[in-house]
């Protein structure tokens, strides 16, 4: 025997109680970072939203077509005054402990998520009260109608209103929970979790789907495999060598570079996973000059161009699409209004812009976050467009932890704080007024970069109150017009970030976070 | 030597408050902030600040200092910012992959190193010479994340003898321990056998041409028993120096090694932990490896005295 042959016969053999170990039918996924917080409430993390999905179930959910369906809630009802929700909750719902969800399960989980998100204090200040009369029916009375209690119970994307045992929910928002007891399609393994490499789950065995199709997050979450491994690998080419060693069966997201190596396998195969995609925005901090007089934010609508920042992160034309709607292309509240000759580099007027609003040379201080691949081409496009029009740009570099810890600050860009900073956001977060962080205007409410401007938060609240699709999408291109006068962030374009999946994969269900449910390993 | 164990053992407590001074230090001087990374993207300022103070990170930095020293003399290495586990049982869970990597490749460069460089010494100038000389300047001028690919694609990808990524815990095997391990092994100890292999020819070759090495012969001794018993015996003093001293590399090599390979164990949490800004890990942690240095270099001394019976501590 050659030894390289006894060498093989020694390594098969060691491998041999591993095969053995992993024949069972088990979906070893690659997610896109580690999972350190387990909380979906308590943290936006997408990783943990992603967690969440897995455990956890909600009341409503978002299917394909951006419509909220009933996803626990068996069946609802709107008073003719539109003042009170009566929810009534599917038979067969279990905690994965044993014990039957009720409604004061539900009603004690919609509170502790409204406390922390956004959306959620919106929707609760319509809010008169939570009354569970028995233990299958939840009734939400409101103070004035609002349209965002089913859109709000079925928000998609951080943070997602999950339903949680009434002992859990009733944790301290701004603390931990530390129950991992949910009713979703899989059960958490919290004594199997190694942290940093391995997170594991178990179909729910007692879980009952619904019966329509799975659609986004709506329809049955029918699981059709045994066991959910996630397996964080830092290294992206280590994840695709992985891959295509059959070592593990899916990865969330490899980076655009390496495509042309998982293309070239023809046992494995991309799949978009998320057709809403995602969307790269510019983010002004309004509090210092010269970013503090509109004309001059304005000016970047006309220097920029979507184009050249989705050429030089993305490449690829098939992942991504030039969108100039703020509230996302393919959703129910897409619209152009007010950005039609904008974000076509028109250099000439950016420049007149600049000369009326009496720019004065001002350096602008420009975060370029160098450690994020998807992240790390962009600040160097908008510099050289902003010195094309006359703009003076110092460009700091530094990995994105320290910018997400500069940009919370509001000291001089001189000292300490900043002017501007390149980020992406998950189509899902931007799909309306409410959700859309980087447009909160109010002050010192508003998220990093701080504008202030009371019409747009006018216009957000008359969204709130709006409960028909034709008078939310009338305020959504009001907005949207508002913004090109006054604004908060520039959006840069849409992509997409495939996932990379073995041939014996399949059944993957297209939603704007990566769900298991339904996929099978054949 | 029990006293002199015990007076290296006190000389080492001044250099670990400087380390822990050190650490603490440069963790909040560097410009971040944890709260503002927990808080996340969608955070206000108001619950950046309460993440702060419940954090303990809006105190003075005398007053954290005081509470972390304080706490770490009780055995309390604090709470994670992130996993809220205990630091201490975080580390637990992760140190038998890195005690597991690091042994390992310290076995294969002492099995290979030391031979090789053995054998170049005596046959010094010839071609079997060249090659392990060559080796040794191509193994330490090449990063160890480039030998670690290389290993990857050849060993794993194309040949599939060895998994990509992953370890497998020693309760659960010890084949699939192994198996899982070599690579990342291999890849560690190239460096340390291209250095060690070159310290151990140069110290050979140093005792070659010394007269007792001629006696040996003199008296009838074979090649092996001169080259072991008589050579190697009495290089050993700067190869084991060499051996202590590269323990540093070491720890900065399985950082890397574990990086790319996936293994659960200190060298990610370290970069899990530096990423996230996660203080009372990284302290920790840094203060483990200093540590660790410190009893390796004392476990080197003591082991002069059992190569050299002249040295007396």
């Amino acid at each position: 025997m050659k030894w390289t042959a006894k060498v093989a016969l020694a390594a098969a053999l060691l491998a041999a109680p591993l095969a053995s170990a992993e024949a069972q039918k088990t979906l070893r996924f690659v997610p896109h970072s580690d999972l350190k917080i387990l909380d979906p409430i308590w943290t936006t993390a997408y990783i943990t939203r992603n967690h969440g999905y897995m455990v956890y179930d909600t009341l409503f959910a978002m299917d394909a077509n951006g419509d909220f369906k009933p996803q626990m809630v068996d069946k609802y009802d709107v008073s003719a005054d539109k003042l009170t929700y009566t929810l009534t909750l599917r038979n067969g719902l279990t905690w994965h402990d044993g014990a039957p969800v009720t409604s004061e399960d539900c009603a004690a989980s919609i509170k502790r998520w409204a406390a922390k998100d956004s959306l959620g204090q919106k929707m609760m200040s319509f809010v008169s009260g939570i009354e569970t009369p028995d233990a299958k029916t939840i009734v939400i009375k409101l103070k004035e109608p609002t349209g965002l209690v089913i859109s709000g119970l079925g928000k998609p994307s951080s943070n997602v209103p999950f339903m949680m045992p009434k002992r859990v929910a009733e944790t301290d928002p701004n603390k931990q929970i530390e129950d991992f007891t949910g009713s979703g399609p899989f059960v958490f393994k919290k004594d199997e979790w190694q942290p940093g490499s391995k997170i594991v789950y178990t179909k729910f065995d007692k879980y009952v789907p619904r019966s329509e199709p799975a659609s986004a997050f709506a329809g049955g979450k029918v699981v059709k495999v045994d066991r959910v491994e996630w397996r964080p690998i830092r290294d992206h080419q280590q994840s695709v060598n992985a891959l295509l060693s059959g070592e593990i069966d899916y990865i969330e997201a490899p980076p655009h570079d390496l495509h042309t190596l998982v293309k070239a396998d023809k046992n494995v195969y991309m799949f978009n996973w998320n057709p809403l995609g995602n969307q790269f925005t510019f983010r002004f901090n309004v509090l210092h000059k010269p970013f503090d007089n509109p004309k001059v934010r304005q000016a970047l609508l006309y220097a920029f161009n979507q184009e050249d920042f989705l050429k030089a992160v993305i490449g690829n034309a098939e992942n991504y699409k030039l969108c100039k709607a703020m509230f996302i292309c393919g959703s129910p509240l897409e619209t152009t209004a007010g950005m039609d000759d904008k974000l076509e580099s028109n250099f000439k007027k950016a420049r007149d812009l600049l000369k009326e609003a009496g720019y004065d040379g001002t350096t602008i201080v420009l975060m370029h976050s160098t450690d994020l691949q998807v992240l790390t081409n962009l600040a160097p496009v908008a510099k050289s467009l902003m010195e094309k029009v006359g703009l003076k740009v110092d460009m700091q570099s530094m990995d994105w932890q320290t910018l997400v810890a500069r940009r919370a600050k509001k000291d001089a860009p001189d000292k300490g704080g900043w002017h501007a900073f390149l980020t992406s956001w998950v189509s899902a977060d931007l799909l309306n007024p409410v959700m859309m962080g980087f447009l909160n205007s109010g002050c010192e409410k508003a998220m990093f970069g701080w504008p202030c401007d009371p019409e747009i938060e006018k216009l957000r609240n008359e969204f709130a109150k709006a409960t028909d699709l034709g008078k939310q999408k009338e305020i959504v291109a009001s907005i949207q017009k508002r913004v090109v006068e006054y604004p908060t962030h520039v959006h840069l374009g849409q992509w997409y970030n495939q996932g990379a999946l073995r041939n014996n994969v399949t059944g993957v269900v297209a939603a704007p976070a990566p769900v298991l449910w339904n996929i099978e390993v054949k | 030597m029990v006293g002199y164990i015990l007076r290296r053992l006190l000389a080492a407590v001044p250099v670990m408050g400087i380390v822990a001074v050190l650490v603490f230090l440069m963790l909040r001087l560097t410009p971040s902030d944890p709260a503002a990374i927990i808080a996340g993207d969608f955070a206000n300022d108001q619950q950046i600040a309460e993440i702060r103070t419940k954090l303990g990170l809006d105190r003075p930095i005398v007053t954290q200092f005081v509470i972390w020293i304080g706490g770490m003399l009780q055995g309390d290495f604090g709470e994670s910012f992130f996993y809220k586990k205990q630091v201490a049982a975080l580390i637990a869970e992760r140190l038998e992959p890195t005690l597991s990597l690091s042994l390992l490749a310290i076995v294969l460069t002492v099995c290979i190193a030391v031979p090789l460089g053995t054998l170049a010494a005596y046959k010094q100038g010839s071609w079997i010479d060249r090659i392990v000389m060559g080796f040794s300047v191509v193994g330490f001028s090449v990063p160890v994340f480039v030998v670690g690919y290389l290993l990857i694609y050849v060993l794993a990808v194309r040949l599939d003898w060895f998994p990509v990524q992953g370890y497998q815990y020693l309760r659960d095997g010890f084949g699939g321990w192994l198996h899982r391990l070599v690579l990342p092994a291999l890849t560690l100890s190239i460096v340390f056998v291209a250095l060690i292999a070159r310290m151990t020819r140069t110290s050979v070759l140093e005792v070659l041409h010394e007269d007792y090495i001629r006696t040996a012969r003199a008296k009838g001794q074979s090649e092996l028993k001169v080259l072991v018993r008589h050579a190697l015996a009495n290089a050993a003093v700067p190869i084991l120096t060499v051996i202590g001293l590269t323990f540093a590399t070491l720890i900065g090599g399985v950082v890397v090694t574990e990086s790319v390979y996936t293994l659960p164990g200190l060298g990610l949490l370290t970069v899990d932990a530096v990423l996230a800004r996660d203080y009372p890990t990284i302290q920790a942690v840094i203060l483990l490896f200093s540590l660790a240095y410190v009893i390796v270099n004392l476990l080197v001394d003591v082991a002069y005295t059992v190569f050299d019976p002249r040295i007396r501590y």
